[in-house]
């Protein structure tokens, strides 16, 4: 990949991508290949993973436009040289933030969501006036091939590239010097991205995963819950990085959960979830056969059935779950929701923060308090209370994880910082060469309390309570 | 891993929310400001003892900045602190929705020589602002800066949340393989990049403040004594050990005949005509730093100073001339007061060089043309910038310190530190109620449900014009 890179890192130094026309005429292209490659983008997703149109219009196309109408509508606002407050030595100079881009980007997306977890970070290198290198995965091979084969004829060939490669190859395309690294995976993967980044110090976002915690308190309106945590779980068959992972209740509300998700169930996939449009399957055999083994862990209290050829597993819950079962070993990724019992609120925070960090927790609760508690007492990415997956689909809240989660965040404002530096700049006068002599030798002790005052920012310093 | 106790007892701590209260954070920071004051001059000793240090210097640097940084943050930290609220979207539109200032955990901060207390100091600031517990390792080539902070800072912090360790380099690899929630290091690129294939192993983010060649470029429409000045002052602080000193001139070989003279001039009006007689000059730190910035003099020609004293590990202010871009001094950050002037035909030819070299933490332009300033601001790259003077950028609490590059990754100073520090959770908090609305994004799926759903969702593009 040394030649491309080369090229990309060439056409980069000429400028080519800086000019805001340059990057609208680039982001207003990639709404044009949503709406015209609509079709495509529906088959290829079905072809590759079964998901239902409605969810890719909804996860893959309607997201991707919302965040590049909001890249659009603000563009130049970001872009904007942001003027900082100056202290008493700098006041008659220009001090400001300039935003520059990194240069030659590479962002690598995964397969469950192929267009958005691409389009999304691509659209903020791009707004941020960056050359990019996209790596699609090749796991979901026919978005793969579609956005290889039609992404590159609505952009800027000269800046933007799409790469295909397997793992081999990914390894060799990250010994080359990028200047910026955008990761979506798995957290092992990460360690190996962060690890190549290294050599070249390449800033780096990592957007992972891990097994994202549902507390459903025994103050809440059961079906509902049932519904939200039910759709959350089985939208795209389960392989969704912020998914709700496991719940963690009591007793007495898994005995009422259990009739409530049954319910939901059926209200959403009819009684036999294999024969609905609107469920999807496992993107992969390796997959299918990983997730598939996690079925034997606990007693199956609702669904279980599989069908192999066809890749498919039922909305399923799992109850008598153990910490140590395998099905609490690894994320999930896949239509199975484990119910682990705990005694109380405290308890089930302790079980939370006993763990790896979570990119979303998710907390159920009629009761402000107890939201508040999980909330104050825990540690994750992302959080949201009284619904799942909701949370990231706001333009203006960051969307990263913590610790084996993640590293950085991104989505609206985020995405076009995260593919940003920001350069601070001072712009001083030629002259005014009095004031500069306070600070030169021969030192004077006496100038200190001069040099202080001028330095400090023009505000009253009292410690606050 | 003998670290390991420790790291668990910092890490027992903070799971206990311990460092999380204001009342806690702000408890440390007003304590930090007790020791800088109540422990000024053993500072001042310390660091004179060092690497002779002028008083002034470290009352300034070490010191007086880091004051700056303790007044904005404790004058801040309230808002800082705050559930940020966002816009919201209409199906969102009655919930609430805010970014939490979220502490990582237990932070690592290691720390370099050249101003040992403020490159420790600052960046606990904003640690402990963010509510986290930190580990402080200060280097251990200024070993009485380093015994300094060992002994005596601890002393002012709340010890269960709070440690310095001492390390060299093979104790502070080992110090690397505990589990850390943020590392902030600050040192040359090459321990970087060991520090971020460290923190990989663990997914641990990280700042690093590296350092470069910082290229100044002189333009032929200058004031050139102004210029000779401000140059020389941000090279020889600090006998050159600063990592945003002027590394390089670059300029016309017309100004270079103007400025060899002013230089000359600007040196002994600071430093008085014998500089290893003025106590406003510092000295090297070590040895082994002595050699290494001796052996680059061999570089082009002395046309000022050139003098070493190795017993006191003494440079003179100097100036080389006739230096190539190939010469050892060009190839790795001089770190001395020495300053080597390479000659350019114009402001393209001066752009081209320095963007054919590594990514620099600052990038300098003397010009009494504006434009002039803002074309090697647009066509450069660099962590920071300065038009028309040197260093006077990062002392601005309110600009964002850091590099690109091989210079560095991430940023501090002022509300950048906290932020550094701080992991800005995504937070959406729904009704229990409200079921209705739902119900749209739910299964059996509809074209007439996805069409309500994207509308009260997607975000509409405003205006329809293109703006230039």
């Amino acid at each position: 990949h040394a030649e491309l890179v080369s090229r990309l890192r060439a056409v980069w130094l000429s400028g080519k991508t800086r000019p805001m026309q340059h990057r609208v005429a680039q982001l207003e292209a990639l709404g044009r290949f949503l709406g015209e490659k609509k079709q495509d983008i529906l088959e290829a997703t079905s072809a590759d993973m079964g998901k239902p149109p409605f969810e890719v219009e909804l996860s893959e196309i309607s997201i991707c436009r919302s965040e590049l109408n909001h890249t659009l509508n603000n563009l130049s606002t970001w872009m904007k040289d942001e003027h900082v407050e100056k202290n008493w030595a700098t006041q008659l100079d220009s001090a400001f933030i300039r935003k520059d881009p990194y240069g030659v980007v590479l962002i690598i997306g995964p397969w469950n969501y192929p267009i958005n977890l691409l389009l999304v970070p691509l659209i903020g290198a791009i707004a941020a006036g960056n050359c990019v290198v996209m790596k699609p995965s090749e796991i979901s091979r026919n978005v793969e091939r579609l956005v290889a084969e039609m992404l590159p004829r609505y952009l800027d060939q000269d800046c933007f590239a799409v790469v295909t490669a397997g793992v081999q190859e990914t390894t060799r395309l990250l010994e080359n010097k990028f200047d910026y690294i955008f990761f979506t995976g798995s957290p092992s993967v990460g360690r190996i991205v962060m690890t190549a980044a290294a050599k070249h110090l390449t800033p780096i976002t990592l957007e992972l995963g891990g097994k994202n915690p549902c507390y459903v308190s025994d103050t809440c309106d059961v079906q509902n819950v049932a519904r939200r945590v039910a759709w959350g779980r089985f939208f795209n068959a389960g392989q969704t990085c912020i998914a709700p992972d496991y719940v963690l209740c009591s007793v007495e509300m898994r005995e009422k959960l259990l009739p409530a998700l049954h319910e939901a169930i059926a209200e959403f996939y009819g009684p036999n979830p294999q024969e609905s449009p609107d469920f999807g399957r496992i993107v992969g055999d390796k997959q299918f056969q990983r997730v598939q083994a996690l079925l034997r862990s606990g007693r199956v209290a609702i669904g279980g059935q599989i069908d192999a050829e066809a890749r498919y597993i039922a909305p399923t819950v799992l109850v008598d779950v153990q910490q140590e079962d395998p099905v609490m070993q690894e994320e999930i990724f896949g239509p199975i929701l484990p119910i682990l019992t705990v005694a109380s609120m405290d308890d089930a925070i302790d079980f939370m923060n006993a763990q790896e960090r979570p990119l979303a927790l998710y907390v159920f609760s009629s009761c402000k308090k107890v939201v508040s508690r999980v909330l104050e007492r825990t540690s994750s990415g992302g959080f949201c209370a009284n619904d799942t997956i909701m949370h990231m689909t706001l333009t203006s809240l960051p969307f990263g994880g913590i610790g084996q989660s993640g590293i950085g965040h991104y989505h609206g404002r985020s995405s076009f910082e995260t593919f940003s530096h920001r350069r601070s700049a001072l712009l001083r006068g030629a002259g005014r060469e009095a004031l500069n002599a306070l600070r030169y030798p021969p030192y004077s002790p006496s100038r200190l309390p001069l040099l202080r005052a001028a330095t400090e920012h023009r505000r009253t310093a009292c410690t606050l309570l | 891993n003998p670290y390991a106790g420790l790291v668990s007892r910092l890490r027992a701590a903070w799971l206990l929310g311990k460092t999380r209260p204001m009342q806690h954070r702000v408890a440390q920071l007003e304590a930090l400001g007790r020791f800088l004051d109540e422990k000024k001059q053993d500072i001042l000793e310390a660091t004179a003892a060092d690497m002779g240090k002028p008083p002034f210097e470290a009352e300034f640097s070490e010191i007086l900045l880091c004051k700056n940084e303790l007044h904005e943050t404790l004058n801040n930290l309230g808002t800082w602190m705050k559930d940020e609220h966002v816009d919201r979207n209409l199906v969102t539109q009655l919930d609430s929705a805010f970014i939490r200032k979220d502490p990582y955990g237990v932070v690592l901060i290691i720390a370099p020589w050249n101003y040992p207390i403020h490159l420790i100091l600052v960046p606990l600031i904003g640690a402990i602002a963010a509510g986290n517990c930190v580990i402080v390792k200060p280097s251990e080539m200024t070993k009485n800066s380093e015994q300094l902070v060992v002994e005596v800072l601890p002393t002012y912090l709340d010890n269960d949340c709070f440690a310095v360790v001492t390390a060299g380099v093979q104790e502070t690899t080992r110090l690397l393989e505990n589990k850390f929630d943020y590392i902030f290091f600050t040192g040359n690129p090459t321990v970087g990049r060991i520090v971020m294939t460290a923190a990989a192993k663990h997914l641990t983010p990280i700042t690093l403040e590296l350092g470069g060649k910082n290229p100044c470029y002189v333009s032929d429409t200058c004031d050139v004594q102004n210029v000779a000045r401000r140059v020389a002052w941000g090279r020889f602080f600090n006998a050159g050990q600063t990592c945003i000193a002027p590394d390089y001139v670059l300029c016309s070989v017309e100004m270079r005949e103007k400025l060899l003279p002013a230089l000359s001039k600007a040196i002994s009006d600071f430093y008085g005509p014998n500089p290893q007689e003025s106590p406003d000059f510092g000295r090297i730190v070590g040895d082994k730093h002595f050699q290494r910035v001796q052996k680059l003099l061999g570089s082009g020609r002395v046309a000022i100073g050139g003098q070493t004293d190795e017993k006191e590990r003494y440079i003179a202010p100097t100036v080389l001339v006739d230096v190539l871009p190939s010469d050892s001094i060009m190839q790795e950050e001089i770190f001395g007061p020495v300053l080597p002037i390479v000659t350019v035909a114009n402001v393209d030819e001066a752009i081209a060089l320095i963007n054919s070299r590594e990514q620099p933490l600052a990038v300098y332009a003397f010009s009494s043309d504006d434009k002039v300033v803002n074309q090697v601001l647009e066509r450069t790259s660099s962590g920071g910038f300065c038009g028309n003077d040197t260093l006077m950028h990062v002392t601005l609490t309110s600009l964002p310190f850091g590099g690109m590059g091989t210079s560095g990754l991430g940023m501090y100073h002022g509300k950048f530190t906290f932020n550094t520090f701080t992991h800005h959770r995504g937070c959406l908090h729904r009704s229990m109620g409200r079921e209705a609305l739902n119900a749209l994004r739910y299964p059996p799926y509809s074209q007439h449900k996805l069409g309500i759903v994207r509308a009260a969702s997607e975000v509409k593009r405003k205006g329809g014009c293109t703006l230039l």
